[in-house]
């Protein structure tokens, strides 16, 4: 099972080490990563495996919800099937 | 691989463009709660509706976090009641919605469906004591639905019926005076009601339906405005394409919604709704979809083509995201709930007259609508069999959903509140129609209703 990160929001030293330390300590594997800056945005979206992750799903959703308020920007995990549903046939 | 244009897409659809699931509906059956006293009745309906829908709020938010889509509404709709209740002995089912109402609340549902009859060719004990009961019935409740199917085009009109709600529509706004006549919001007349209809108020667990059943109604006007944008100026082959490609995603995440929903909580999926549903939310209007395509405002001469459009668009798109597709399935047009048709009536765009032929060509009919409370009730009735004769003639589903504001007249708002909106108050045609509602009767089915 895959989930999909993304991280909005301005940009700052430290927001991909926040995120990896975060998946790390709850065995969540990161299988891709591609990031850029638009205009001093940071814009960075992860394919994870979360298929033995520490914690169930909504708690992972909600504490990394809450770990982009305390650095100022917006982190969302979603799983994978939104995404296959919506734009493969 | 998914790429990041594909999750940028999905995620700006839902952060800006408002995409959402509008609504899982929890259709349960109560035909085995039957009893001939009323407080057994009532126990045993409140009973298995609070065991079976134990999880559904729950299962709803469980799946907003999962996807990352927000899950708006989750509700139930249940066995209409003058079936369900029919044998209990009783001249009044007040307690029963009352025991729904409370079901209701246990459980977190924010409306449930199905304080119904269906009298499309007659009346039995039971729809005459749930017709009769309307009026205290929402005025003592606050989530309890209800709706009258007072014709179809297999069986006619009947005529009776159409009189009868006239009088029960003004009981009902009187009743909830003090609440700007709120309790008509949350009663629909329905020609061709359909049994799947996962959408409020007029949604009712049809007697053809499985024991239990998860239904689930899928939206997102400002999604497909936002795509109209990008293909303004084109001509109409680009427009139409380009709602079908909108409608298809939208329906797809409702698809993978209710698959899940109904895998969660072991309970059958139904159909998807594919309905375009406005919300009072700035970009989530119907309106503003027609001023994409090209019109001043909702009501211009050509808004009926714009709807007819938008309308079969979204069914063609949609039916290939679905396995099963029912319910209404096309474009809302609540007046109330729709700031952008708000705004049409406001400047003299929309009139009733317009909103009856939109209603020719969309999901439903005259929906939300305000107007004076000192219209009659036969002038109401006129209304209610102008709708359903559109809808029997033409095999589909209509409805109206008119509030009669007592106390308010031409030109002033009245406040709902919450999903239901506002709305300003429309002029009706004054010239009176009584010695025809007066007749009484049916209107036999119409010539072509003869298939087999």
């Amino acid at each position: 099972m895959k989930g999909i990160i993304t991280v909005l929001g301005k940009d700052k030293v430290g927001i991909i080490a926040k995120v990896c330390t975060y998946l790390a300590d709850n065995n969540v594997n990161i299988l891709d990563i591609s990031q850029t800056i638009i205009q001093g945005y940071f814009n960075m979206m992860m394919i994870v495996d979360i298929s033995a992750p520490a914690k169930n799903f909504e708690t992972l959703v909600e504490e990394l919800q809450e770990l982009g308020l305390s650095i100022g920007v917006e982190i969302k995990l979603q799983h994978e099937d939104i995404f296959n549903t919506m734009h493969r046939i | 691989m998914i790429s990041r244009v594909e999750v940028q897409e999905t995620n700006s659809m839902i952060r800006e463009m408002n995409l959402d699931v509008r609504t899982i509906t929890m259709g349960i059956s109560l035909m085995d709660c039957a009893h001939e006293d009323m407080n057994v009745f009532n126990r045993n309906i409140y009973d298995k509706i609070t065991r079976t829908a134990e999880h559904l709020v729950k299962t709803g938010e469980d799946l907003e976090k999962q996807f990352g889509v927000p899950i708006v509404n989750k509700r139930i709709s249940v066995t209409p009641i003058s079936i369900a209740a029919g044998g209990v002995k009783t001249n009044t089912f007040v307690p029963v919605a009352e025991a729904l109402d409370r079901a209701a609340k246990e459980v977190g549902v924010n409306f449930i469906g199905g304080f119904s009859a269906l009298v499309q060719k007659g009346f039995t004990n039971g729809d005459r004591v749930l017709i009769d009961s309307i009026p205290e019935a929402l005025a003592v409740t606050d989530r309890v639905c209800s709706s009258v199917n007072v014709g179809s085009s297999r069986s006619g009109i009947n005529m009776d019926a159409v009189k009868m709600m006239g009088d029960i529509l003004l009981r009902t706004a009187e009743r909830t005076a003090d609440r700007g006549s709120i309790g008509c919001a949350k009663l629909v007349v329905f020609c061709n009601a359909v049994e799947d209809n996962p959408f409020m108020a007029g949604a009712f667990h049809g007697v053809g339906e499985q024991e239990c059943v998860i239904n689930v109604g899928v939206s997102g006007p400002g999604v497909v405005k936002r795509a109209l944008e990008e293909v303004k100026g084109k001509d109409f082959e680009t427009l139409c394409e380009t709602i079908k490609r909108t409608a298809f995603k939208v329906t797809r995440v409702g698809q993978l919604v209710a698959q899940e929903a109904s895998k969660r909580l072991g309970v059958p999926f139904g159909i998807i709704d594919l309905s375009l549903a406005p919300t009072p939310e700035i970009g989530d209007s119907i309106a503003e979809i027609f001023q994409v395509m090209g019109l001043e405002e909702a009501g211009a001469p050509g808004t009926t083509a714009a709807l007819a459009i938008l309308n079969d668009n979204v069914k063609k798109g949609g039916v290939m995201a679905s396995s099963y597709v029912g319910g209404l399935s096309g474009a809302f047009i609540p007046v109330s709930e729709d700031h952008g048709m708000i705004e049409a009536v406001q400047r003299g765009a929309l009139t009733l007259e317009k909103l009856e032929a939109m209603t020719c060509v969309c999901s439903v009919g005259l929906d939300m609508i305000a107007i004076p409370g000192s219209t009659s009730a036969a002038t109401i009735s006129g209304i209610i069999a102008d709708e359903a004769a559109i809808g029997m003639v033409n095999n589909k589903t209509t409805a109206v959903r008119i509030i009669p504001v007592i106390g308010k007249d031409v030109g002033e708002i009245v406040e709902f509140g919450g999903l239901l909106g506002y709305a300003p108050i429309m002029p009706v045609n004054a010239f009176n129609c009584a010695p025809f509602i007066e007749r009484g009767g049916r209107i036999p089915a119409p010539i072509h209703s003869f298939k087999n």
